[in-house]
């Protein structure tokens, strides 16, 4: 018998069939990112709990039915308007001015950069007098809390902070649409996101978005990320997010 | 020896394509490894609202899915209606399994150091009533997980008059 040499397969082919399920895995991978409204839910009430008074003027109250249909205010309204109007009652009396006052809106009060600095140097000595770990730890919060008022004043000079009690509360029905929920959550925090851009354009140059990317970008060099840590912390006490969800309700259509 | 003297080559020879194989397998080979199949499927159905003030979760790992729509299947739908329903993982679950799901299932399931930055992901279909929502939403207080995202998609800001 002669020997026969077994053919080579020709692997030309080979290209093509890798081509193949390359499609394949490329039109199956989903590269989807994580995106959505990023919220932290209030801790659970305990049973009996305080409720602060606050003054009607400081709150900006949103309501929901179960219609869809808006209560802002005491006035209806239409979702569209609802950045507006948010934004209105944030800026409030003028944030690095004097504007004309209106009793529907909260009172900014001014922070001075000679107030501010007292007030750390006072915390400062009680922090050095005391040797309670506890009370040493809440000191350093409130100490970093006029720090970040401070870094404010450096970048934009002396403004005028929303009263601590001003918050933008929004109820809604248990017959709401989740989307309007959506919709209405996402308005009012690009009005805040809107101020913050405005204010972080005019003295940085950057949005404030990006002013943050940065910031988690290089958060690993501590030194690099000192300053644009301080821009973010002067942005934030400037306009602090302050969007509270009341417990829902059954609000019934009216 | 004619046979062993070179042709003169005469204009650009073709290039060889012979690694061309190679070079798609390595791809194949990435697109394969990335490819992350979903363990478990949806059983209902999520059509997301959009935003325009979204936060992009770059830490995947830390995210737990919480899905709440009509479902998919046509026989629990001809049962259940539209109404929305929970999902868990695989399974159908109810607002009161939400807890222990966090406790037994969800946070052992991150490593100890990572379970405090544990978010959860609402993937909440438009439609749904916010008494649902806001249900699950008291779950996930008492269970004191409390970073939640609201898995929308992405839009552009809406103008405004200033």
């Amino acid at each position: 018998m002669p020997r026969r040499t077994l053919p080579e397969i020709n692997a030309g082919s080979m290209a093509d069939i890798a081509f193949l399920l390359l499609v394949f895995f490329l039109m199956v991978t989903t590269i989807d990112t994580e995106k959505g409204i990023l919220r932290q839910l209030p801790p659970p009430l305990p049973p009996d709990p305080d409720v602060p008074e606050v003054r009607q003027r400081n709150v900006f109250e949103v309501l929901v039915n179960a219609n869809n249909d808006l209560l802002v205010e005491g006035e209806y309204m239409k979702v569209g308007k609802l950045k507006d109007a948010a934004i209105k009652f944030l800026v409030a009396d003028g944030v690095f001015s004097d504007m004309p006052e209106d009793e529907n809106l909260p009172l900014r009060e001014w922070v001075r950069e000679a107030d501010v600095k007292s007030q750390m140097d006072n915390l400062e000595q009680l922090k050095a007098a005391t040797d309670n770990e506890d009370k040493r730890e809440s000191l350093d919060k409130a100490i970093e809390n006029w720090d970040k008022k401070l870094a404010a004043i450096e970048f934009f000079g002396e403004y005028k902070e929303l009263p601590g009690s001003a918050l933008i509360s929004m109820q809604n029905d248990n017959n709401t649409n989740y989307d309007t929920y959506i919709q209405i959550q996402n308005e009012l925090e690009s009005a805040v996101n809107e101020l913050r851009d405005q204010l972080c354009m005019k003295h940085f140059g950057i949005s404030y978005s990006e002013l943050a990317k940065t910031y988690e970008r290089l958060k690993g060099d501590e030194k690099a990320a000192e300053v644009y840590k301080r821009q973010l912390y002067a942005v934030r006490s400037v306009y602090p997010q302050r969007i509270s969800e009341a417990e829902p309700k059954n609000l019934g259509n009216y | 020896m004619a046979k062993f003297t070179q042709k003169k080559k005469k204009g650009i020879q073709a290039i060889s394509t012979a690694s061309l194989p190679d070079i798609v397998f390595m791809l194949l080979f990435f697109f394969m490894l990335v490819t992350v199949l979903r363990s478990d499927e949806p059983l209902v159905e999520v059509k997301p609202p959009s935003a325009s003030e979204v936060a992009i979760i770059e830490q995947k790992n830390l995210v737990k899915y919480i899905n709440i729509g009509p479902a998919v299947d046509k026989k629990v739908r001809a049962k259940r209606g539209d109404a929305a329903l929970i999902q868990l993982n695989d399974s159908f679950a109810t607002v009161d399994d939400i807890q222990g799901w966090i406790a037994d299932v969800a946070r052992p399931s991150l490593n100890e150091a990572d379970q405090k930055k544990m978010i959860i992901s609402l993937k909440v279909d438009k439609s749904t009533k916010m008494g649902v929502v806001s249900a699950v939403k008291q779950e996930l207080r008492q269970a004191s997980a409390l970073k939640i995202l609201y898995a929308t998609a992405e839009r552009k800001r809406t103008g405004s008059a200033n």
